[in-house]
């Protein structure tokens, strides 16, 4: 049994698995169900000023493939819609009933220094674990100066995170927005600003689909639409980049990293500790599926440290980092090709289409008596996968080459005239 | 007892949300094997990805331009031994892309749209002949419309569809859908059907070559083959395709007496047919006698298995010997050394009625060559007399299968238009 307890800038919980600020952890019901269900900790759904924000209805949209739902999520909710009153007490009554878990309270106020003051007071009395600020967020809240228009500009990151840090004890976790060019600058801010931690991603800046009867964007909203947040399965390759750009900058590693953004199943949870998470946060896939996923995350995770002998998650958070390099920097000489398993292939000529069309026609379509055959000619091959990546029945297997030579990157090929 | 109850539809068809599940499971194959199966060469990759990106039209389309009868055929199709078994799907999870229903449900679809899919060319004034109007016939009549030749069909019955109105098992091909695939086929417009005329009889085929450009026959095979035992001329010994026609037609079902004990004579999927159909409408005990084993049987395994849960009993290895008052006496049979042959013991089986599924024979008067007791033809689907085709059962290309049938029609059509075309340039 591997140990799963995790410990992230100061704060503690039993798992790294977290629910992420979103409607499930809106309100006390929920947070209890979840921490009944095993989840870790909590990140308490966006607090605001009051009065509250008012949310539209028909509030989410979905990218679909065909027989698989949520693929991407998409939604135009703003912050909780609750009075902030009945939210602190709730979160006080929450921790106080579930001491070990984390339960940290995400913020999201105007830009001003009073105003971030007088909530962070409020919420230090809730026994709360930490704070989590929301620069985030999209749609709604930028319009206001908050959120994404925070977050979207270094300095007021870093001036804001500097008034948080002033003003509580807790520990101060910045949520970053990957509406930006550059995710390195908004983490370098919120390091300079004294953050404890970062936690992302938030939302991507998303229209889901176009309903072509009503000729607006998705979900409607009385025939009118807006640009939403994206999240689930389908922005995972993006936050995962974006983890481990500020996993490898010189400027931020080491900076603590909650990893957000379609985590699925324990697997997802993985990759992105790999890339140096040291928690992690959910939330399209609770919404999808509901609390008890975190039962496969749990011993997923588990069974499959004790397979690779991780004991603690420190073992093997971070430790995908150093094979993240620049592209200048991998081997030129490295050659992989394709092998076609026979005995497995089905025959559905995929991988024969994808290379004869689009890549180096390396594969041959022979075809006897109505039985094709189809086999790579490894001299044409590039490696460039696509034909395993086509392959339904994954009988297509990469086999690296021996080829005598030498590490060659780019900085010293040849061909490159700028090379040293 | 309510024909539509007694007669439902054997499969639950799917609807937009099950068909776009299933056809996300096609790959979309390369040179797709299912493609090369079907006799009718539909671009199946095609229209399954076309449902599942809601392209049902589109979908339709695809499937009626290769097959016009694509609806019925995919209901009536063994699809277990045609796509289906191609599938590379069931070759890696032996569970298919179920290929038939995708198929069935664009067709639906588009059928209630009520909307025409082809448009006629404009008449070229050149007539043609169609003798039958089964599969084989509507198919070439159909797509000699399109080019824009004018048709005339010659069909001995009161109604179109050949054995799909009159054989095809009432539980695969429901209702009316017969007559409104019929109505939809002839909508496109130049064709015309005298009903009541039979070729031999009312018409000769010297008439039809002296008035028409071309004649196609599509006549499939009226006769039954008999069985040569003693007692054949029993009353209760009838044709099992007279006695399916007769269930397809009666509308009325509490009209139609239903023997206690029923045998049935054969192992293809006729026998398996007839045998469904009594045992819904109350036979007790219904048995299908083969003279051979189960895997040497005509009916596929799909149809087997059919058989069996409606309760049928088959029985295997016993050859027909008499037949009596109220049984029939069979002899059990084995192989030996490559031949059938009886062991000399014997089995009795009681018998209301006995229905011989035995296999049909083609009734021919006219002069054309035949080959094995069916028309002879070219691949061009010429027969020994010059301008005169033929195409579908009447003929010995092929399985006897509706969609090879609607095959035969479209290919002479195409022949048919080759030559004629040629001829009007030249
Ligand atoms: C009981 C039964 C069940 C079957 N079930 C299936 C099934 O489930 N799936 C499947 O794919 N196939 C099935 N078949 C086979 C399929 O029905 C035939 O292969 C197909 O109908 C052949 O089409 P056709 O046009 O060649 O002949 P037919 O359908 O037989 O049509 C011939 C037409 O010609 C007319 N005709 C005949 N003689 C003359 C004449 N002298 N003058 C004018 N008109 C004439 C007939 O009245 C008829 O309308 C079944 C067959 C039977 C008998
Ligand atoms: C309906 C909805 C509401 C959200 N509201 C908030 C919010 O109030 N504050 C916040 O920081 N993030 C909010 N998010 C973003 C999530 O916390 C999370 O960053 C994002 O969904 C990516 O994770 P996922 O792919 O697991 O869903 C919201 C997401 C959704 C789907
Ligand atoms: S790896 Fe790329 S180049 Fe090589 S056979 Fe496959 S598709 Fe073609």
């Amino acid at each position: 049994m591997a140990d799963l307890s995790c410990r992230i800038a100061g704060v503690k919980s039993p798992n790294p698995f977290w629910l992420a600020s979103a409607p499930p952890t809106d309100k006390k019901y929920n947070v209890e169900r979840a921490f009944k269900a095993g989840w870790g900790g909590v990140v308490w759904k966006t607090l605001g000023e009051d009065p509250p924000v008012v949310n539209v209805s028909s509030r989410y949209g979905a990218m679909e493939l065909p027989g698989q739902k949520m693929m991407g999520f998409n939604n135009i909710e703003l912050i909780t819609d609750r009075p902030l009153e009945l939210n602190l007490q709730e979160i006080t009554e929450v921790k106080k009933a579930w001491p070990d878990r984390a339960v940290i309270v995400s913020l999201m106020v105007p830009c001003n220094e009073e105003s971030w003051k007088k909530i962070l007071k409020r919420v230090e009395v809730t026994g709360a674990d930490g704070v989590e600020l929301n620069f985030g967020c999209p749609h709604g809240m930028s319009e206001r100066g908050m959120g994404s228009a925070v977050g979207q500009v270094p300095e007021y990151i870093e001036m804001v995170t500097r008034w948080c840090k002033a003003h509580t004890r807790m520990p101060v976790f910045v949520k970053l927005t990957p509406n930006i060019t550059d995710i390195r600058g908004p983490a370098r801010a919120a390091k300079a600003g004294g953050a404890d931690a970062v936690s992302l991603i938030n939302t991507i800046n998303s229209i889901t689909s176009v309903d072509l009867d009503v000729m607006a964007p998705r979900p409607v909203v009385g025939g009118k639409g807006t640009h939403g947040g994206y999240c689930g399965p389908a922005v995972k390759p993006i936050a995962l980049n974006m983890v481990a750009e500020i996993g490898r900058d010189p400027q931020t590693t080491g900076i603590p990293i909650s990893g957000i953004g379609g985590i699925s199943d324990w697997r997802d949870a993985a990759e992105f500790m790999a890339l140096g998470s040291t928690s992690v946060q959910v939330c399209t896939a609770a919404m999808h599926y509901g609390f008890k996923i975190v039962s496969d995350m749990t011993d997923g995770l588990n069974n499959w440290m004790d397979l690779k002998g991780y004991r603690r998650l420190e073992d093997f958070v971070g430790k995908a980092i150093p094979n993240v390099v620049n592209w200048n920097q991998l081997d030129l000489n490295f050659k992989t090709i394709a092998h076609i398993e026979q005995d497995q292939c089905i025959q559905c000529g995929l991988c024969y289409i994808a290379c004869e069309d689009t890549s180096h026609q390396a594969i041959s379509h022979d075809k006897k008596m109505g039985v094709s055959k189809y086999e790579v000619i490894d001299k044409e091959c590039v490696g460039c996968n696509l034909c395993q990546l086509a392959c339904p029945v994954d009988c297509i297997t990469m086999i690296p080459q021996k080829t005598g030579l030498p590490y060659l990157p780019w900085t010293q090929h040849p061909n490159n005239v700028m090379r040293k | 007892m309510k024909y539509e109850e007694v007669f439902c539809d054997i499969e639950k068809p799917l609807n937009l949300k099950t068909a776009q599940i299933e056809s996300s499971r096609c790959y979309y194959c390369y040179d797709a094997p299912c493609i090369t199966a079907c006799p009718t060469g539909i671009d199946i990759p095609s229209f399954v990805r076309k449902i599942s990106n809601g392209n049902v039209k589109g979908a339709a389309l695809d499937i009626l331009s290769a097959n016009v009868m694509g609806g019925t055929c995919a209901r009536a199709c063994p699809v277990e031994t045609l796509c289906q078994e191609a599938c590379v799907r069931e070759k890696s999870e032996k569970k298919p892309v179920a290929i038939g229903q995708l198929q069935r449900f664009a067709t639906d679809e588009y059928f209630k749209t009520g909307e025409q899919a082809f448009t006629r060319a404009p008449t070229n004034g050149i007539k043609i002949a169609v003798v039958g109007a089964g599969p084989a016939g509507l198919s070439c009549a159909h797509h000699l419309a399109r080019l824009g030749y004018d048709i005339t069909i010659f069909e001995s019955r009161a109604k179109a569809g050949g054995l799909n109105e009159f054989g095809l098992a009432p539980y695969k091909l429901t209702n009316e859908f017969a007559q409104q695939e019929v109505n939809y086929i002839l909508s496109i417009g130049g064709i015309t059907i005298e009903y009541g005329k039979s070729l031999g009889k009312e018409i000769t085929l010297d008439d039809l070559r002296g008035k028409f450009s071309a004649v196609f026959l599509g006549v499939g095979l009226g006769g039954n083959n008999s069985l040569g035992i003693p007692g054949e001329e029993s009353k209760m010994v009838i044709d099992a395709t007279r006695m399916i026609e007769k269930i397809r037609q009666t509308k009325d079902l509490s009209k139609i007496p239903v023997p206690k004990n029923v045998i049935v004579i054969g192992g293809g999927n006729t026998s398996v047919d007839i045998a469904i159909q009594m045992k819904k409408l109350g036979s007790e005990f219904v048995t299908i006698a083969y003279r051979r084993g189960r895997t040497e049987m005509g009916a596929t395994h799909h149809e087997q298995e059919l058989a069996l849960t409606h309760g049928v009993q088959l029985l295997n290895w016993v050859k027909p010997v008499k037949i009596e008052a109220d049984s029939m006496q069979f002899e059990y049979t084995q192989v030996e050394s490559g031949k059938l042959l009886g062991t000399g013991k014997m089995i009795t089986l009681k018998a209301e009625a006995i229905y011989k599924a035995i296999g049909q024979t083609l009734v021919s008067s006219e002069k054309v060559s035949l080959k094995n007791g069916k028309i002879s033809v070219n691949e061009k689907f010429e027969t020994s007399l010059s301008g005169v085709y033929a195409g579908g059962d009447c003929t010995g290309v092929g399985e006897d299968l509706t969609v090879t049938a609607v095959q035969h029609g479209k290919l002479a059509a195409r022949s048919i238009h080759e030559k004629l075309g040629a001829r009007k340039h030249g």
